[in-house]
């Protein structure tokens, strides 16, 4: 493979300013510019401490994706919106979907034919050997063949019209209740910004999500259905998220316990007696779903629901399964899919990636570490990585060790320049990195609201936004032109 | 020949479980070598539902007791017609692909053992067929038929490790020892007319993939492949995945099983 | 819209924890108040270890501190153990926990409250002992309880949610009063000659002052407190906001809301009908020939069968209509 040299750490890289360009101000930005410069500090403080004020009382404390950590801490908000004119979010939104459209279709097909693997774009052992191909759901094509119902795609922007994915998530994405919360509390504390922007609102996000969830009801499920989040319970560190969701589209919040099996269905235990559940959106991994065909000491899980929903009695999103789709080595080939399933050319770049599994690209890895991100393959949350611009010598040796025990747990990309979106920091205003996880819903119609969750890395120069290691949150707005 | 089979699963609880489900994978596949006659589970009282093939080609079904439940029984019986295809699998609809299956489990985890006899019989030449062969006679010689020695939570390496074991760990050893030779393996179940010393008549053993002949099934305990006297029911990664009965109760009681299996010609009945 | 059984069993606790706090706290007002008293050695005791008695605290009490009665000890007991079960910031925690996994049936302002006094709670604990009286703790406790029974009656959706919030404040109130009038059993229990005595007098008033009812009783009645009237007030009177039979109507009322609102009447209707209608007939003298500790222990256990009956036919999930 050959490095890509944009964003390549080995120049010093120019990171794109989202706001600014040779000291002129981005059209998307006009709107707030003068808000941000005119805001005297004392007003700033005061603001910032009634948001954060605001986020405790509503209980948003927990860990963004799944990151661990303290579930009673706030994850800092920045009142600064990191803003995309119509255009570009267009661009961005045709981009997202195709992907979200290609990642179902390969879904499908593994689960099905195995087209794309007969036809030779990707190497069978990647997808049938991968630990999340669940052989429990070969040959059973779910509900309008939709596989991942809420597609989260990690996002990065490095010039005005580039966009690279880093990451698919296509099994339960979480914090798309910042997003909203975000929004809700930005409105409340500067009514004029939204007054004098024409702001794309994203307060049909759980609109949309519950008709989706509804679109993809059992065949056999007559009448309005009966929808249900599944939670592992209050003690999860994204249990506001679930509530807030299940509160905001008027649906049960459950958990294992209060779901049971019995004939062809799925019930509730309700205080009137049973009611069936015809879609369930579990927030709880695939081995804990169900004891009686995954993991047998799953407390979590619904005994029998599997069987169920193998049968059509009910829907499960995402579906078991869906995750050998967001896998780090299968992202490498998303481009290959939605020319293969889609017949047209991915219009989000994919970041170049090194599989160090291969020995090729396990020489390069090794000689270039100084300048390359290098991850585990199943890791999450911005640990077991090495930002090699950023590290000392003795932390790339140190690193150098574990990929040489293990080369196939290790991927590497190019350290990519993050684009940076002007944040309130204590000197006053100053670029900081961000990224953004647009929500794509897909069920009857593939749905995307205008915005998103944009994470920032507060600590200046830091590139890594995950909020377990000092990263923020924004609000993210398409502004019509 | 034609195989008459009878088979009574007995669940005592006590005290009393407040509820029970159960998934079931108890009716025999369809293939050139074996042929549905007729084929009966009747279990009294719960309620049965959620019935489908899955992509193995098993039929499963889910059956759901409320509390209290004291005692379950689960009757099967029925005749399966038989021929001897020297255990391959021809003509079984099924949809996982074959490479799903490398991959090992909690009891077919291929520890050093496994590897030195894998890589030694690779060494020696042995490919395809002649190799499944091979590393289903070397599990037959490591592994010792002794009943109660192990139970059914012994791994594929302590049943090596102690050279004893019944067919259970014959078959998570051979699916341990294949994987480590890179060849897709799994667990079956189903039922043996015995002739031999071992009278498992609820029996367990292996299949491995052979390219060229599709899935052989290798019975380690017997040295032998399936041939007329066995009945092929369901297949998984290991011996909880392939379960016959996989059930979860609810409640505090401890849980007494009884197992009669009978397989007998039917012509002789 | 449906209600998981779970979440109503969770609305249920929020309902009794709430009230269960404020029992305590009232428990503890009776012991400071007649600790006051001199002389009182010949009681069954002592009054604190009354107390104890009375709130079925005494073996975790004993298991902790051992004989050892003094003030200070019963006070981090109840009020402030989170070991203790039935603390008051044990109870607190509950009802928040139990408001926290239901929020979505809650009120923003119904949850706030309850976040509001944990968070307190928390501040509280913080606190030097020697900055906090006794009866601040108790003024404390009981103003949170009225805030959230006073939150709950303005902000929720009359729904079934609403009825198990309230069957639960009430069930646990009635248990509150008998088992707040018992105490008087326990100190008495040995002294059959103090009945009417000035001291005897005194420890019914602190019961009635701990009910916040004194000054209702005094017009209600007047004059000399007697047992009789404290029983007629406390157990049979439908005026009295804290009676064991106001408490057992009200539960009742609401069980008949629920039994209307689903079309079905169960176990659960019957046994709270049973209890109105036994204390509907009782007379003062019925009870005292039965003997009041007596009597108040069949009505602890009645309203122990009511709870449990809810708890089977509505809150376990298992009840198939």
């Amino acid at each position: 493979m050959v490095p890509n040299k944009r964003g390549h750490m080995g120049e010093k890289p120019a990171y794109f300013n989202e706001m600014f360009e040779d000291g002129a101000c981005r059209p998307p930005y006009a709107g707030i510019e003068g808000w941000a410069n005119d805001m005297p500090a004392e007003f700033r403080s005061l603001k910032q401490s009634e948001a954060e004020a605001l986020f405790r009382r509503i209980g948003i404390t927990f860990a963004v994706y799944g990151e661990g950590g303290d579930p009673d801490r706030l994850i800092p908000f920045d009142m600064f919106p990191r803003v995309f004119s119509t255009s570009e979010w267009r661009k961005l939104e045709r981009g997202v979907k195709q992907r979200a459209r290609a990642l179902n279709a390969f879904l499908l097909d593994v689960y099905g034919r195995g087209e794309i693997v007969r036809a030779g774009k990707i190497p069978a052992r990647l997808v049938y050997q991968n630990e999340a191909f669940e052989k429990a759901v070969v040959g059973f094509k779910p509900p309008r063949g939709v596989y991942s119902h809420i597609v989260g795609i990690d996002l990065v922007r490095t010039g005005p019209g580039e966009f690279f994915v880093l990451e698919d998530n296509c099994r339960t994405p979480s914090g798309v209740s910042y997003m909203l919360e975000n929004r809700e509390i930005m409105m409340r504390m500067f009514p004029q910004l939204f007054r004098e922007n024409r702001i794309a609102p994203v307060e049909n996000y759980p609109t949309l999500l519950r008709n989706t969830l509804a679109s993809v009801a059992p065949e056999k499920c007559e009448g309005d259905p009966t929808l249900a989040i599944l939670t592992p319970g209050h003690f999860n560190s994204a249990y506001y998220e679930h509530s807030f969701l299940a509160d905001m589209m008027g649906i049960e919040l459950v958990e294992g316990q209060d779901l049971f099996v019995e004939g062809d269905y799925c019930w509730m235990r309700t205080t009137e007696g049973p009611q069936k559940v015809d879609v369930i959106y579990r927030r709880i991994d695939d081995a804990y779903i169900d004891p009686l065909c995954f993991k047998p000491d799953s407390m979590l899980g619904v005994p029998g629901l599997m069987n169920v929903y193998r049968s059509g009695g009910v829907s499960i999103t995402s579906a078991p399964g869906a995750g050998v789709a967001d896998d780090k080595a299968v992202y490498t080939f998303v481009p290959e899919m939605i020319r293969f399933y889609l017949g047209e050319e991915p219009i989000l770049n994919n970041v170049p990636t090194w599989q160090c599994a291969k020995q090729d690209d396990l020489r390069y890895v090794l000689d270039n570490l100084g300048d390359l991100v290098v991850k585990e393959v199943h890791g999450s949350g911005g640990y077991g990585m090495l930002v090699g611009p950023k590290s000392t010598k003795d932390q790339i040796e140190a690193f150098r060790l574990k990929i040489e025990e293990d080369p196939g747990n290790y991927i590497a990309q190019p350290t990519l320049a993050l684009s940076t979106c002007p944040t309130f920091v204590e000197e006053g205003i100053a670029p900081r990195h961000v990224d953004l996880r647009p929500y794509c819903l897909v069920g009857e119609s593939i749905e995307l609201v205008p915005g998103g969750l944009t994470r920032v890395a507060l600590t200046e120069g830091s590139l890594v936004v995950n909020s377990s290691q000092g990263g923020g949150v924004k609000d993210t707005w398409v502004i019509a032109e | 020949m034609k195989l008459h089979v009878s088979h009574s699963t007995r669940y005592a609880f006590d005290p009393p479980m407040r509820g029970v489900a159960q998934s079931l994978r108890l009716w025999p596949s369809t293939f050139e070598g074996q042929k549905v006659q007729r084929w009966d589970v009747s279990i009294e009282g719960g309620t049965r539902g959620a019935g489908f093939r899955d992509g193995a080609g098993d039929w499963i079904e889910t059956i759901t007791f409320l509390g209290p439940v004291g005692e379950i029984v689960v009757n099967v019986e029925g005749i399966v017609e038989t021929e001897n295809r020297s255990g391959l699998l021809k003509g079984h609809r099924e949809k996982v692909p074959p490479m799903a299956y490398l991959r090992h489990t909690d009891y077919t985890r291929p520890d050093a053992e496994f590897k030195i006899m894998a890589e030694r019989a690779i060494a020696d030449g042995k490919t395809g067929l002649d190799l499944a062969h091979h590393l289903s006679s070397l599990i037959s010689d490591a592994i010792k038929y002794t009943p109660g020695e192990t139970d059914p939570s012994t791994t594929a390496a302590e049943a090596l490790a102690s050279g004893n074991g019944v067919c259970q760990d014959h078959a998570h050893a051979l699916i341990a020892a294949a994987l480590a030779a890179n060849i897709p393996a799994r667990y079956v179940t189903g039922y043996l007319h015995a002739q031999g010393d071992i009278a498992e008549a609820s029996h367990a053993w292996a299949e491995l993939y052979v390219s060229d002949f599709g899935w052989v099934g290798f019975d380690a305990s017997n040295r032998a492949c399936p041939d007329e006297h066995y009945v092929r029911v369901g297949s998984g990664f290991d011996s909880i995945d392939a379960a016959p009965i996989r059930g979860v109760a609810q409640g505090s009681g401890t849980e007494a099983l009884s197992i009669n299996v009978s397989v007998v010609e039917a012509a002789q009945q | 819209m449906t209600l998981l059984a779970r979440h109503a069993s969770n609305l249920f606790w929020v309902g009794r924890y709430v009230e269960r706090a404020g029992t305590v706290a009232r428990l503890l007002e009776v012991g400071a108040r007649n600790a006051l008293i001199p002389n009182t050695s010949g009681g069954y005791r002592n009054e604190w270890d009354s107390v104890l008695q009375a709130s079925g605290n005494s073996q975790g009490f004993k298991e902790k501190y051992g004989d050892d009665l003094r003030e200070r000890n019963i006070e981090s007991y109840l009020f402030f153990d989170e070991e203790n079960p039935s603390s008051v910031a044990s109870c607190i925690w509950q009802a928040r926990e139990n408001a926290r996994i239901v929020r979505t049936a809650l009120t923003s302002q119904t949850w706030d409250i309850l976040n509001t006094a944990h968070q307190e709670m928390r501040e509280l604990r913080r606190t030097e002992r020697s900055k906090l009286s006794t009866s601040d703790l108790i003024d404390w406790t009981l103003r949170q309880g009225a805030l959230v029974r006073g939150t709950i009656e303005d902000t929720q959706l009359r729904n079934d949610g609403y009825d198990f919030l309230n069957i639960g404040a009430y069930l646990e109130r009635a248990d509150s009063t008998a088992r707040l009038l018992d105490v008087k059993y326990f100190v008495l229990l040995p002294q059959v000659d103090y009945v009417g005595s000035g001291l005897d007098n005194y420890q019914w008033r602190t019961i009635l002052r701990a009910l916040s009812a004194h000054r209702a009783f005094n017009w209600v009645y007047g004059g000399e407190v007697t047992a009789a009237k404290i029983a007629d007030f406390l157990i049979l009177n439908r005026k009295t906001p804290r009676s064991l039979i106001t408490s057992a109507e009200e539960a009742n009322w609401h069980l008949d809301r629920l039994a209307r609102s689903y079309g079905r009447t169960t176990d659960a209707q019957s046994c709270a009908r049973a209890l109105v209608a036994e204390l509907a007939e009782v007379s003062v003298d019925d009870i005292f020939d039965e003997g009041l500790h007596e009597f108040l222990t069949r009505m602890i256990a009645e309203v122990g069968k009511l709870s449990a009956s809810i708890g089977d036919v509505y809150l376990s999930g298992e009840a198939r209509p």
